[in-house]
């Protein structure tokens, strides 16, 4: 009888947390956080773009590949923009820094090196991402 | 590469499995989805819900996905698998059924997220993992 009370348990906290995650993964937030330029540097965000696209990936990580097939054809496709990826468990002083938790973690970086917009979880969709560098060249345009 | 839906599958098998073991707290049963567990971290190839998905139902579901999943995450999520059964296993087996129950609702957790979300847990828990460690590690 315990056992079955704790399987129904599981099984709705496990639903709750998955729609939760579903609803919150690939969505491009707003990323208010003080100048990471320093921490960025190091990871190759040298301001030579006028977007940076910096990628968290790690071996065990399935959507890794779709944020990286998006945002490789995006680079491709829209002047000024770059991809980085970088191995997160090479870089774990970097990673606890920006505060990445998962992977993979897209980074939207401006040309001054702040961090406009992060997604984490799943690729954003396309057209989210194209609005996100939109306004990372705003912003940075305006420095 | 792998047929993304087949690891699914796999883990909607196993939810099945691990729910009949919390409901009948078999310590065999267990120790038995410990092994297959066990199989698929070692090879996918080897993992028998694969199998069976390959062998029986992958023809009844028209042409593979062109997307393919690497294996490396599922058979690093297998590992994670086989560590929770392996304690509820001992747990059950060695008259000490709380920790069975505990250790079974942990898999039960990530298979079920798998099975319905694609949600790789283990996966996610790496990058943690790691950070901790290196905590540790520099401290």
């Amino acid at each position: 009888m315990t056992g079955l009370v704790v399987a129904v348990a599981v099984l709705l906290a496990s639903a709750a947390f998955g729609l939760v995650r579903r609803a919150r993964d690939g969505k491009l937030r707003e990323s208010p956080r003080p100048d990471d330029g320093q921490v960025l540097a190091r990871l190759g965000v040298d301001g030579g773009a006028e977007v940076t696209l910096l990628q968290f990936s790690s071996a065990f990580c399935a959507p890794c590949r779709a944020t990286r097939a998006l945002c490789a054809a995006v680079a491709a496709e829209v002047e000024g923009v770059r991809h980085i990826e970088v191995d997160a468990e090479e870089h774990l002083d970097e990673v606890r820094a920006l505060k990445i938790m998962r992977t993979p973690t897209l980074l939207v970086v401006d040309a001054a090196g702040r961090v406009v917009r992060r997604a984490a979880g799943q690729p954003p969709s396309r057209a989210h991402l194209l609005a996100a560098i939109g306004e990372a060249t705003r912003v940075g345009g305006t420095r | 590469m792998l047929d993304p839906r087949g690891p699914r599958f796999a883990a909607m098998i196993t939810s099945v499995v691990l729910v009949v073991v919390l409901i009948t707290g078999s310590g065999w049963l267990a120790l038995a989805q410990a092994v297959v567990f066990a199989a698929g971290a070692a090879s996918i190839r080897y993992a028998p819900y694969s199998w069976i998905y390959r062998k029986f139902v992958a023809r009844h579901l028209g042409p593979p996905p062109a997307e393919r999943e690497p294996s490396e995450p599922v058979r690093f999520a297998q590992g994670v698998g086989f560590a929770f059964m392996a304690v509820a296993a001992a747990g059950y087996l060695a008259g000490a059924p709380l920790v069975g129950l505990i250790a079974t609702a942990g898999a039960l957790t990530a298979a079920f997220l798998n099975a319905a979300f694609g949600l790789c847990l283990g996966c996610e828990m790496y990058l943690l993992l790691q950070r901790v460690r290196a905590r540790f590690s520099t401290n």
